[in-house]
C-alpha cells in the first residue's frame, strides 16, 4: 500500500515497541514477523502516528498491542472489513493488517476474497502457522491432508486452501509470501507491501512451536526457495505466478509472486474522496444542497 | 372527524401501480394537501398482486385510514379481491373491455371505461390507467391542468409526441367521466401550502445527510434497501462515501473502521442481517467507537415475509450482542420523526461513545408522507462528544508511548477519543477487555479490580444518556377513559383511533414511546397513574413492548391490541378493540386485516 508522503528519520526500534511484551510463545514465528513490521517501518520512516496495524482475533492478531503504532484488536474474520472502513474515512493513514490463517481464510474468508477485490490500499499479513493455536491445536484452513490434529485426530481429509492462488484468482494486485525465518526478505517483502499502491497479501509461514510439529523452521528451511533468486522470474506475468503459487513439497516458493501497478485503488477510483480525506472536511451537506433533495420531492 | 379521500389502486407488479400513484400522489401535494401512501406488495418482481392505498385531505393524514373512496383495478383480480371494500358513496373505475365487475354494496357507483373505444390500445399498454386517472381526477373536482403539467413532467424525456399522446388519453379518461360518471359530492380542496413526499427510507437517509454522516454501507435487504438507493444517488452532491459491502457482518465493521477513522458512519438492514451485525455492535460498546445502525423490521422469524411489516426485533435489539454494555435504542414516530431521529441520535452516541439503534419498520420506511419541508431541517445541532482531531506539537513531533489514556477512569464514564493520525495520541483499542491506557486485561494481565472498574466506567453512561434523552409525553387529555399505549410507527393510527373514539364518547388519549433504551420507566409510570384503562398496541404476536415496559417498570397494561399478519393497524381496528375491551369482552384482541394482499 501506498506509504504516506511525510517521512520522518531519527526512529530506532526502539522507538517502534509497544507498551507490552509480546505474550507469544517462545520461539513462536511471529516474533520474527513483528521484527520485520517494525524494521521495514523505521526504514520506511513513516510517522508513526500515521500507521494503524489491525488486526483480528488469535495469537497473532496480539500484534498491534505491540507494537507502537495506532492499532485496534477488533473481531476474529473482521479486520479486513474494519480497516477498509477506516481506509475510506482516512486514506492518508498507511494501514496493515495483520492475523492469522484461521482469522483470515476461515471465519474471514469472505472479507478476505472481497478486500482484494476492491483493490483496497492496504497490506495484508497473515502469520500462517497452519493450525489454530490460541484454541490449543485444531485444524486451520492451512493444514495439510493427513495433518493430526484435536479437532482431526484421525487426520486431515480436507484440501488446504491455497492463499497465493486464491489472491491472485480474487484480483489481489501485489501477492507474496515470506518466512519468519528469513528476515531480512520479509522485512523487504513488507516494505514493498505497504510502498504498493493496492492491496497487497503478505502470507508469511511463521511456525508454531507448541501445536504444529509438522510444519516446523526444520521443515521450512531447506524447502524455501526465494524467487528473487531466479533472475528470469517475471512478477507482473499473471499466469506464470499462478504456476508457481502451485507448488508446494520439496520446493516452496516465497517472495514476490506478482504485482500490477495499474488497478485504481478503492479510494482512488471514488470522486467523493477527491477533496481529501473525509475525516478532514466539513460534516455539514451545503445548505443549497440540502434544498435541492428537499426539492426533487416536491 | 377529519374528512380526508382514499384511492386504492391495484394490479400485478410490473403492471404499473406505482405510477399513477405517484402522479396522484404529486397532484395533491401541489393542492396543498396532505398524503399518506401505503403499498401491499408481494415479493415477486412480475405478476402477483399488489395494492396501493393513497389517502388525502386538508388535515394530517398519517395512516391508510379505513375507507376507499375510489378503487381503481388495473385487473380482474383487484376487482375480485377489493370491490367488498367499498361502500356507500364510493366508485370504481375500470377497464370495461378486460374487467368484469362483481356485485357491489348499495350506493357504489361502478364506473366502466371503454378503453379500446378512447385510446389507441396497441400504441399505449398503459392507456387504461392513463384513462382511469383523467376520469377519477374528473372526478375528484380537480381541473385537467393539474394532470397535464404531471405528465408533461412525467414523459419530458421521452419527447413531445409521447407527451402529447398521454395527455390526449387523460383528456379522453377525463371528459368521459364528466359526460358519464357522477362527481364525489366534495371537490378536492385547495390549499396554498407545499409539502414534500418521502418514505421513511428517503427521511432516514436524508436526515444523516444533515447529521453529517460521511460512510454509509449495506447489503441489500427488503424494507431497507431505499435508505441505501438514496444514499448512493446522492452520495457525490453529499459528499457521502456509499458502500455496498458483501454481507451484514461486513456491513457493520466497515461502518465501525469508518467512524473508527473520525467520521459519522451509518448503516440499515432488516431483522435478518441485524442480526449479523450483532457481534459488531458489542465491538462497537467495547472499543467505544460510535455508529448508528437502522433495522427496517419487517414480519419474521428468519427470512419470514420480506414485504411485509412487523414490530417484532425489539428484544432482539434489547439483546443484540453478549455481555453488558451502554446503547440507544430509538424508534421513529412517522416519517417525518425518521428524519429528525437520525441528528438526535447520532449526537447521543457520538457523546456516549456507544452503537444507537433506530427500530424502523416497513411501514415507515416503505410509506409515503407529505412533511413540510421546514421540517427537514439541514443544520440540526451536531455534537460530537469529546473528540481529539489534533495533536500537540504538531504532526513532525516523533509519537511515543505517550500519557493519553484512551479509557481513562471519569466520573462521567466519557474518555475522551482520539482519532488514528493524531500526534501523541498513539493507542491500541481493543475488543479484549483493557485497561486505561488500552492494554489488554484479557491474556496475561487479567485482573478482576481493573476489570470491575472497566465495567462501571463503560456502565456510569448509562446515567448519562438518561439525562440527555427526553422523556415520554401523553398526546391529548390528561386523563381519559382509556389510555393507548404504543411505540414507533404506530402513532399516526392511534392518534385518529383516540379521535374517533372521543366523538363515539369515549375519551382517548396517547402514550407514544420513541426513546425504548433509555425508557424513563419512572416517568412513565408517573404519566400512567391518572389512566382509567390501560391498552397497549403493537405490531408483533407477544406484545415485546408489553413484557419490557413489565420487565423495566413492573407495570402491567389492562389490555393488548396485537396484529402479526404482516399489515398494519388501520383506525377501527384499534376503536373497535377499545369498545370490546372496555365492555369486558377481552384483554386481547388482534383484529382481523380485510384487506387482502
Amino acid at each position: 500500500m501506498e506509504a504516506s508522503t511525510q517521512r520522518v528519520g531519527r526512529l530506532t526500534i526502539h522507538d517502534l515497541k509497544g507498551k507490552v511484551e509480546p505474550d507469544w510463545c517462545p520461539g513462536c514465528g511471529d516474533f520474527g514477523v513483528l521484527a520485520a513490521i517494525q524494521k521495514a517501518l523505521v526504514e520506511l520512516e513513516i510517522p508513526l502516528h500515521n500507521v494503524v496495524i489491525l488486526s483480528g482475533i488469535g495469537c497473532s492478531s496480539n500484534l498491534p498491542g505491540f507494537i507502537n503504532t495506532y492499532g485496534m484488536h477488533t473481531l476474529h474474520g473482521r479486520a479486513l472489513a474494519v480497516a477498509t472502513g477506516l481506509k475510506l474515512a482516512n486514506h492518508e493513514l498507511t494501514v496493515i493488517v495483520t492475523g492469522g490463517d484461521g482469522d483470515g481464510f476461515g471465519i474471514g474468508g469472505n472479507h478476505f476474497v472481497h478486500t482484494m477485490r476492491r483493490n483496497v490500499d492496504l497490506l495484508y499479513v497473515v502469520m500462517d502457522n497452519q493450525i489454530y493455536g490460541l484454541t490449543t491445536g485444531q485444524t486451520s484452513p492451512t493444514s495439510r491432508i493427513g495433518m493430526k490434529t484435536k479437532s482431526m485426530p484421525f487426520g486431515n481429509i480436507e484440501a488446504p486452501v491455497n492463499p497465493i492462488s486464491l489472491a491472485l484468482a480474487a484480483g489481489a494486485t501485489f501477492v507474496a509470501r515470506g518466512f519468519s525465518g528469513e528476515q531480512k526478505h520479509l522485512t523487504e517483502l513488507i516494505k514493498q507491501g505497504i510502498e504498493h499502491k493496492g492491496f497487497s497479501l503478505l502470507d508469511a509461514f511463521s511456525p508454531c512451536v507448541t501445536y504444529n510439529h509438522d510444519n516446523t523452521y526444520q521443515w521450512f528451511r531447506p524447502r524455501v526457495k526465494k524467487l528473487e533468486d531466479d533472475s528470469a522470474y517475471d512478477p507482473t506475468d499473471w499466469t506464470t505466478a499462478m504456476e508457481k503459487s502451485l507448488l508446494w513439497g520439496d520446493e516452496i516458493p516465497i517472495g514476490k509472486f506478482f504485482e500490477r501497478t495499474d488497478v485504481p485503488t478503492l479510494h482512488g477510483a471514488e470522486p467523493v474522496l477527491n477533496e481529501g480525506p473525509l475525516v478532514h472536511r466539513d460534516p455539514r451537506v451545503p445548505l443549497e444542497v440540502g434544498r435541492s433533495f428537499i426539492e426533487e420531492l416536491m | 372527524m377529519k374528512r380526508s379521500f382514499a384511492i386504492g389502486i391495484g394490479g400485478a407488479a410490473g403492471q404499473g401501480v406505482a405510477t399513477p400513484g405517484d402522479i396522484f400522489a404529486k397532484i395533491f401535494s401541489r393542492r396543498g394537501l396532505h398524503l399518506n401512501a401505503y403499498n401491499a406488495y408481494q415479493s415477486i418482481i412480475r405478476g402477483g398482486h399488489t395494492f396501493l392505498t393513497i389517502r388525502t385531505g386538508l388535515q394530517e393524514v398519517r395512516n391508510m385510514g379505513d375507507r376507499i373512496d375510489l378503487l381503481i383495478p388495473l385487473n380482474q383480480d383487484t376487482m375480485d379481491r377489493h370491490l367488498r371494500l367499498l361502500g356507500a358513496g364510493a366508485a370504481c373505475i375500470y377497464n370495461a373491455d378486460t374487467i368484469h365487475p362483481g356485485s357491489a354494496a348499495e350506493g357504489v357507483q361502478l364506473c366502466p371505461l371503454p378503453v379500446s373505444k378512447l385510446a389507441d390500445i396497441t400504441r399505449n399498454k398503459v392507456a387504461q390507467n392513463t384513462l382511469a386517472m383523467g376520469a377519477g381526477l374528473q372526478m375528484m373536482g380537480i381541473g385537467f391542468e393539474s394532470l397535464e403539467e404531471v405528465l408533461r413532467e412525467q414523459f419530458k424525456k421521452k419527447g413531445e409526441a409521447v407527451v402529447a399522446e398521454n395527455v390526449g388519453v387523460a383528456r379522453a379518461g377525463y371528459d368521459h367521466a364528466a359526460a358519464h360518471f357522477k362527481a364525489f359530492p366534495l371537490p378536492l380542496p385547495r390549499t396554498e401550502n407545499r409539502y414534500a413526499i418521502l418514505s421513511g427510507n428517503i427521511a432516514m437517509a436524508m436526515g444523516g445527510a444533515a447529521a453529517g454522516v460521511k460512510f454509509y454501507c449495506a447489503y441489500p435487504m427488503s424494507p431497507s434497501t431505499g435508505v441505501l438507493h438514496w444514499m448512493a444517488a446522492h452520495a457525490r452532491k453529499a459528499g457521502i462515501m456509499v458502500r455496498q459491502v458483501e454481507d451484514e457482518i461486513g456491513v457493520v465493521n466497515m461502518a465501525i473502521g469508518a467512524a473508527h477513522g473520525g467520521v459519522r458512519a451509518m448503516c440499515a438492514t432488516s431483522g435478518g442481517g441485524f442480526a449479523l451485525m450483532s457481534e459488531g455492535l458489542g465491538m462497537s460498546a467495547m472499543i467505544e467507537t460510535p455508529i448508528v445502525v437502522i433495522d427496517c423490521q419487517r414480519a419474521g422469524p428468519s427470512t419470514g415475509v420480506p414485504t411485509k411489516t412487523e414490530q417484532g426485533d425489539l428484544w432482539q435489539m434489547l439483546g443484540a450482542a453478549f455481555g453488558d454494555y451502554p446503547r440507544v435504542i430509538a424508534a421513529p414516530l412517522d416519517i417525518g420523526d425518521c428524519f429528525k431521529l437520525i441528528p438526535e441520535i447520532f449526537n447521543i452516541v457520538d457523546r456516549f461513545q456507544c452503537p444507537g439503534l433506530v427500530l424502523c419498520d416497513l411501514l415507515l420506511s416503505e410509506g409515503r408522507l407529505t412533511v413540510d419541508p421546514k421540517e427537514l431541517d439541514f443544520r440540526p445541532p451536531i455534537d460530537r462528544g469529546e473528540l481529539i482531531t489534533a495533536g500537540k506539537g504538531g504532526p513532525s513531533a516523533p509519537a511515543t508511548n505517550g500519557a493519553y489514556k484512551r479509557y481513562q477512569i471519569t466520573e462521567s464514564g466519557i474518555s475522551p477519543r482520539a482519532i488514528p493520525g493524531v500526534p501523541g495520541h498513539i493507542h491500541t483499542v481493543a475488543t479484549d477487555e483493557h485497561q486505561e491506557d488500552g492494554v489488554l486485561i484479557s491474556d496475561e494481565f487479567t485482573n478482576p479490580i481493573k476489570r470491575r472498574a472497566m465495567m462501571e466506567k463503560r456502565m456510569r453512561k448509562v446515567a448519562g444518556i438518561e439525562a440527555a434523552v427526553p422523556q415520554p409525553a401523553l398526546v391529548g387529555p390528561r386523563t381519559a377513559d382509556v389510555t393507548l399505549i404504543g411505540w414507533g410507527s404506530t402513532k399516526g393510527v392511534i392518534e385518529e383511533a383516540c379521535e374517533i373514539l372521543t366523538e363515539q364518547g369515549i375519551s382517548a388519549n396517547q402514550l407514544p414511546i420513541r426513546w425504548l433504551v433509555p425508557l424513563h420507566g419512572e416517568a412513565i409510570l408517573e404519566l400512567l397513574k391518572g389512566s382509567r384503562h390501560t391498552i397497549i398496541v403493537e405490531n408483533n404476536y407477544s406484545g415485546q413492548f408489553a413484557r419490557y415496559l413489565r420487565s423495566e417498570t413492573s407495570f402491567v397494561a389492562d389490555g393488548h391490541i396485537r396484529k402479526y399478519d404482516g399489515e398494519p393497524f388501520m383506525p377501527h381496528h384499534i376503536v373497535e378493540a377499545v369498545k370490546d375491551q372496555l365492555a369486558g369482552k377481552t384483554k386481547l384482541s388482534v383484529p382481523m386485516h380485510e384487506i387482502m394482499v
